[in-house]
């Protein structure tokens, strides 16, 4: 690790300007002062942003509102969470251990970076960590990178759970800055790795994520998280699905889809989601809709596997949140 | 033996320590004054170090030294070869040459005031290297195959019959590839030497499974007397293997502490034990079977390849269990070798068996389908009386008992035994069994008693606890032995000034050490009664040995019961301790009369999502014919610890090199896969009476490695049962269960 | 989110005074930021109880109670924790009286090699506070953070289960 200066930020205004002037926000540290260690982070400044005012979780009208510093775990058995969004608290409980979600907060979450292994190791060539020195996973061990949205310059999936149901929820994230604050979808958060991969997020490193906010509805209701691994806990998604929806009549009138562990960034699916608006859930119209996400994808040489078993997923978790099983 | 200590089940000696974390393991032997130190490893495959710049980390505040093959002292590296260490071939030879033999070699070993400023330092040390290509996959066209040097103790090919013109001729054939993969055994205690030198005497607080043998190749690498040297391990975090041989960080250690003159702690990263720490090698294997359509086997053959690294020959019994487990006129073996640009391979728990039996359980499976015959059924009508390829008879062979237990334990009679025919709701459901076999090793074994005034009795020995329950077992034993309630009864082990035992493997710690320690106690116990006789004021004052009987702890007149003396008065009376030593006595000509071996049975239960693919083992239940068993309590806890490494090799564990260079990619915990609590449910382990007169004086088989051999075969057959997909390669992950 | 790929120039370790309450004792030390609340009982404490298998965040060897929960020790920098209310497995034992979780843990054999146990055992007081100890699954569920690689997890559950019992 290299050595570096910490100092605890009193105020909003004060962590955004040593921001602004070259700090880098810590909160958790889960990432962060895991991949210091590795010396792939290499901040000399951070700001301990915990003593902030951003820890907080409450219904403001119509939205669930999720302080930024908020704990994984508290987010999880929030009783308002639950009773709105049981898919948040779902896929949260579903990523890392017990102790790391105590520790790990929900803005540290979405902005956590890329366990592609070649990432931490310094020793090979890695675009994203260190631009132009090529991706040692293209043509290199490669079962566990993306199939979707990713370019010559870097195949590294987006490891985060409760960032596909968020997407999926299609909620918005306020962030402030030293000199204006905006309110965005979480989706618009992530960029595409193009021939930039170490540009990972559309936020510059002076802005400050204050909450993340997710519509109150109905669809909250029929939503489930369904995350496939070999292991039955402690392990990244190799593909999961945040899926939402609503009935009428018999007939899926809204449906929101969103993927992980294949993209390059959280992945919306909306193509399947606008076969399914109208039909019957039943196994026939989920199965063809779900045939759907694999428009676009572009498997490697060890991650094939992803493309077989992305539709899958996708249709348990239709049936699972429309009660089919 | 009086207190009938032996076979009960009795709590851990050492639990309180463990719970408490006051057991130290050794890394935590901190020392005055102690500096770090940190590896660096090479980040080629193979090639030659042309620079190291040295001077830049030098001046960084903290760093106390760097030491490189530039300015490492040229050390003796006198001859030594332990018996785990491959006879053929010679270990690596750290900082001695700038030759690079595979990825992640120690080139460099930095040394400094904290953690943070060492592994600081080791990262910015930059390094040049001229670099070739590496060959790390034996199915690379450019890897060698080569037949193992009869000096390895190993068969290379065997055979009776005619294999494989009756494999050719038989009604009913399998002919199948088994590979399995690189595993590395990731103990949760990482690999740590704190040594310290006192003039040229060197102590080592180092992880160690055999701290005799690393008492000696150390002092034989840096050329000093043996008596120079301490090794100290009261506590192992784990090993199944890993931490039998001295690795490298051993000697990088003393080398430091030499260097800078102080005490020096050197852990290797978590990262770092997946490059010099020895692991299981993949293997590529062939097993055909011939048999009559009524099921008996006319043949057999396995081919199996193991892979070693290039400067040593590691051979493992790949091919053995396949000898003796079936009744058969016609068996052919053959075990090839590919070395290959990485680190040596050692033994890791069920070593050769576990792979072995992989291979050999499943095409009998395979078989059984084909005749149409229940597997436990064709096992049955292939269970041999003697050992046909020595036709000697088996000391004891409780395989079918096994089978007839676990079936009925786990309800094997319910088996529809059609593939895809069994479902839980959406899930389908799927029953596996598998043979399991270990031979039963001995080796001499010494123990020291002594009994002290207080009454307590000491019983030393150079042996380790990675987690069976040494401590416990030998209590028990030496509790028993002497007729004193456990308490009375101290057990240490982990130095390397005690009597020499042999290594914590093969599971022979029971039979050997604890033959010695019965033998030191049984020792003690005449002393004692020497004592008592001796003493003019002792109630058996002159009495002959026929006069005296004891009675737990108390010796008496056999006329007088009513006036004897304990252990605590004759230690009392004798005001110094009394000293007995005592070593296993075992007749050398037993294994040349018996195959001696432990056998069981494995019962999986899988549910396979057949939409995801996700495999979850459900139930299992084990069933061992182990010989006697010291503690059941433990002994259970051993095999479930064997089963869950099983599950954790059949669905999860590979260790994956990169091709380019010879990287290993997922050297990290979260990304080499083992099981989690998760992971396991339901272990149901029973053992079967078994009165073996013949494998050693306690009739003990040991344990800790048969619970993991046939657990990955009986889990791959019953996903099979489940899904019929037959998945010959370890491990069987999800992807495996996708494609059709 | 960019990041510098420059190595930062390198200044002489920095250290910062922070206190801590162990165990209800306070302690005072002045630390480089570096060092995690793991270096800092390991290395500078030799409260060597605490375990580090991994480093990664991957195992839970390491894990403590920070002001009551569960956390990893290896994944936080010890100068943020600055007036924390430290437990580690030093501190269960009282007045030679073994905390109940302890005494299960040995009556249950739920250990082998004792590597993970101190983790496994705050990890467990984590568990059981959090009101996650109510059937051998929910257990199992979370206490999957922990690794044990002697497979003591039957045992561990149990333990888990019969303190939740009766605590
Ligand atoms: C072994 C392991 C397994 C894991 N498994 C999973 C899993 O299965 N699923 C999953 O989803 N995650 C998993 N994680 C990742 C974990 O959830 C993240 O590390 C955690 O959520 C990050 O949060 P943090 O508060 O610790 O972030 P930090 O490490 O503190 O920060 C991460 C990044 O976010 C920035 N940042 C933090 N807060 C703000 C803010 N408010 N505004 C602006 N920038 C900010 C920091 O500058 C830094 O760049 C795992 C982690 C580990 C170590
Ligand atoms: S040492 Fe902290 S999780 Fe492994
Ligand atoms: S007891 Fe050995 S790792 Fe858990």
């Amino acid at each position: 690790m290299l050595p570096f200066s910490l100092e605890r930020a009193n105020s909003i205004e004060a962590a955004i300007a040593v921001a602004a002037s070259g700090g880098r926000f810590i909160a958790g540290g889960t990432t962060l002062v895991d991949l210091m260690r590795d010396e792939v982070e290499r901040p000399a400044r951070l700001i301990d942003i915990n003593s902030l005012p951003l820890e907080g979780i409450r219904v403001e009208g119509q939205e669930l509102v999720i302080g930024a510093l908020a704990r994984m775990s508290e987010v999880a058995a929030n009783a308002d969470v639950r009773r709105h969004h049981p898919l948040i608290a779902e896929s949260l409980i579903e990523g890392a251990s017990p102790q790391i979600r105590n520790l790990a907060s929900m803005g540290g979450n979405l902005l956590q970076r890329a366990r592609c292994p070649y990432f931490r190791m310094l020793d090979a060539p890695c675009n994203k960590r260190t631009p132009n020195s090529g991706c040692s996973a293209l043509h290199g061990l490669n079962a566990g990178s993306a199939i979707l949205g990713t370019s010559d310059y870097c195949v590294a999936t987006h490891p985060s759970d409760v960032a596909v149901a968020l997407v999926a929820l299609e909620a918005t994230m306020r962030v402030r800055g030293p000199k204006s604050e905006r309110t965005f979808p979480v989706e618009q958060l992530f960029r595409l790795p193009n021939d930039t991969p170490h540009l990972e997020h559309t936020i510059l490193p002076s802005e400050l994520i204050m909450d993340i906010r997710v519509p109150i509805g109905p669809r909250g209701q029929n939503a489930r998280y369904l995350k496939v691994r070999d292991r039955a806990s402690y392990e990244f998604a190799l593909v999961s699905a945040a899926v939402a929806l609503t009935q009428e009549n018999g007939l899926l009138k809204h449906v929101r889809i969103a993927v992980g562990g294949v993209g390059t960034k959280p992945w919306r699916l909306q193509s399947c989601e606008a076969a399914l608006i109208g039909k019957k859930l039943d196994r026939e119209s989920i199965e063809q809709a779900a045939q759907l996400s694999l428009r676009g994808t572009r498997p490697l040489e060890h991650n094939h596997y992803k493309v077989d078993l992305l539709p899958r997923t996708i249709v348990r978790a239709l049936e699972m949140a429309g009660g089919l099983s | 033996m009086t207190t009938g200590m032996i076979g009960n089940p009795v709590l851990r000696v050492d639990g309180r320590a463990k719970v408490t974390g006051a057991a130290r393991y050794a890394a935590d032997f901190n020392q005055k004054n102690q500096l770090y130190a940190v590896i660096v490893g090479a980040t080629v495959g193979l090639g030659r170090v042309t620079a190291i710049d040295v001077a830049s980390v030098s001046r960084m505040p903290g760093v106390v030294a760097v030491i490189s093959h530039l300015n490492a002292p040229k050390l003796a590296y006198g001859t030594h070869k332990g018996s785990i260490d491959p006879a053929v071939g010679e270990r690596l030879h750290v900082l001695q040459d700038n030759q690079v033999r595979f990825f992640g070699q120690p080139i460099a070993v930095v040394v400094a005031e904290s953690l943070d400023i060492a592994e600081r330092a080791a990262a910015e040390l930059k390094v040049s290297y001229s670099r070739q290509q590496p060959v790390i996959d034996p199915k690379d066209p450019k890897a060698q195959q080569v037949t193992p040097d009869p000096r390895g103790r190993v068969h290379a090919d065997r055979s009776r019959g005619n294999a494989d013109a009756a494999v050719a001729s038989a009604p009913v054939k399998i002919d199948e590839r088994y590979d399995t993969a690189r595993e590395n055994h990731n103990p949760m205690e990482p690999h740590a030497t704190i040594a310290a030198w006192n003039g040229n005497r060197l102590t080592l607080w180092s992880k160690s499974q055999f701290v005799v043998n690393e008492q000696a190749e150390i002092a034989a690498i840096f050329g000093i007397p043996v008596q120079q040297v301490q090794v100290v391990c009261p506590f192992i975090g784990g090993a199944f293997g890993t931490s039998l041989r001295t690795w490298p960080h051993v000697t990088l250690a003393a080398i430091a502490a030499r260097h800078v003159g102080r005490p020096v702690k050197l852990v290797l990263s978590r990262k770092q034990m997946f490059f010099t720490t020895g692991h299981r090698p993949r293997t590529l294997q062939r097993v055909a079977l011939g048999a009559t359509s009524d099921g008996k086997l006319v043949s057999l053959i396995q081919e199996a390849n193991g892979e070693t690294s290039r400067y040593e020959q590691f051979v493992e019994a790949v091919t053995s269990a396949t000898n003796y487990m079936v009744s058969c006129p016609n068996v052919s073996t053959r075990y090839r070798l590919s070395p290959l640009d990485t680190s040596t391979p050692t033994y890791m728990r069920g070593p050769g068996e576990a792979t072995n039996m992989f291979a050999l359980e499943c095409a009998l499976d395979e078989l059984s389908y084909k005749l149409g015959i229940d597997p436990i059924e064709l096992r049955r009508r292939n269970e041999p009386t003697v050992d046909e390829e020595t036709q000697k008879p088996f000391s004891s062979r409780s395989l079918m008992h096994c089978y007839t237990e676990g079936a009925e334990r786990f309800g094997w009679a319910r088996r529809d035994p059609k593939p895809r025919s069994m479902r839980d709701g959406r899930l389908l459901i799927g029953y596996g069994v598998a043979s399991a076999t270990y031979p039963v090793f001995y080796a001499p074994a010494n123990a020291l008693a002594r009994l002290l005034p207080s009454g307590i009795v000491e019983v030393e020995a150079a042996a380790s606890d990675m987690g069976p329950g040494t401590y416990t077992s030998m209590t028990q034993v030496a509790a028993e032995t002497l007729g004193l309630p456990m308490d009375q009864v101290r057990f240490r082990l982990g130095y390397s000034v005690y009597p020499a035992t042999p290594p914590h493997g093969g599971s022979m710690t029971m039979a050997s050490v604890g033959s010695a320690v019965r033998a030191a106690c049984i020792e003690l116990r005449r002393l004692a009664e020497g004592a008592a006789v001796a003493a003019p004021q002792s109630p058996v004052f002159k009495a002959s040995v026929e006069q005296l009987e004891w009675k737990q702890d108390r010796v008496y007149r056999r006329e007088n019961a009513g006036s004897g003396i304990s252990y605590r008065e004759i230690g009392n009376r004798a005001g110094k301790p009394i000293e007995a030593q005592g070593s296993s006595d075992h007749d050398p000509e037993l294994p040349k009369r018996y195959s001696m071996h432990a056998f069981g049975a494995a019962f999986i239960e899988v549910a396979v999502d057949p939409d995801v693919g996700t495999i979850r083992v459900r139930r299992t239940v084990g069933v061992y014919g182990a010989g006697r068993i010291i503690n059941p309590f433990l002994a259970r806890s051993q095999c479930i610890g064997g089963i869950v490494g099983g599950i954790g090799m059949a669905l999860m564990e590979s260790t994956a090199l990169d091709p380019r260079d010879g990287r290993i990619v997922n050297a990290h915990m979260a990304d080499y896969v083992v099981p989690v609590n998760l992971d396991i449910s339901n272990i149901d382990v029973s053992f079967v009476e078994e009165n073996d007169p013949h494998v050693n004086p306690l009739g003990v088989k040991g344990l800790g490695e048969i619970a993991i051999v046939g657990i990955a075969p009986a889990i791959a057959n019953a996903v099979y049962h489940a899904t019929g997909k037959r998945i010959r390669t370890l491990p069987i992950r999800i992807e495996n269960m996708l494609s059709h | 989110m960019a990041q510098s790929s420059k190595p930062a120039a390198v200044p002489a370790p920095a250290s910062d005074v922070v206190s801590f309450i162990i165990n209800g004792e306070p302690r005072e030390l002045s630390l480089d930021p570096r060092q995690s609340l793991l270096d800092v009982l390991r290395e500078r404490l030799d409260l060597t109880g605490t375990k580090k298998g991994c480093n990664q965040g991957a195992c839970g060897a390491c894990t403590i109670l920070v002001n009551g929960k569960r956390i990893l020790a290896c994944l936080t920098l010890a100068s943020m924790y600055s007036g924390a209310r430290i437990e580690t497995i030093e501190g269960l034992e009282k007045d030679g009286e073994l905390h109940p979780l302890q005494r299960a843990f040995i009556e249950h054999d739920g250990l082998q090699c004792g590597f993970c146990t101190s983790g496994q055992i705050m990890s467990g007081l984590g568990c059981i506070s959090e009101g996650h100890a109510s059937s051998p699954q929910e257990i199992q569920y979370w206490m999957s953070g922990n690794i044990c690689r002697c497979g003591a997890y039957p045992g561990i559950v149990a333990a888990v289960a019969d303190a939740a019992r009766r605590t």
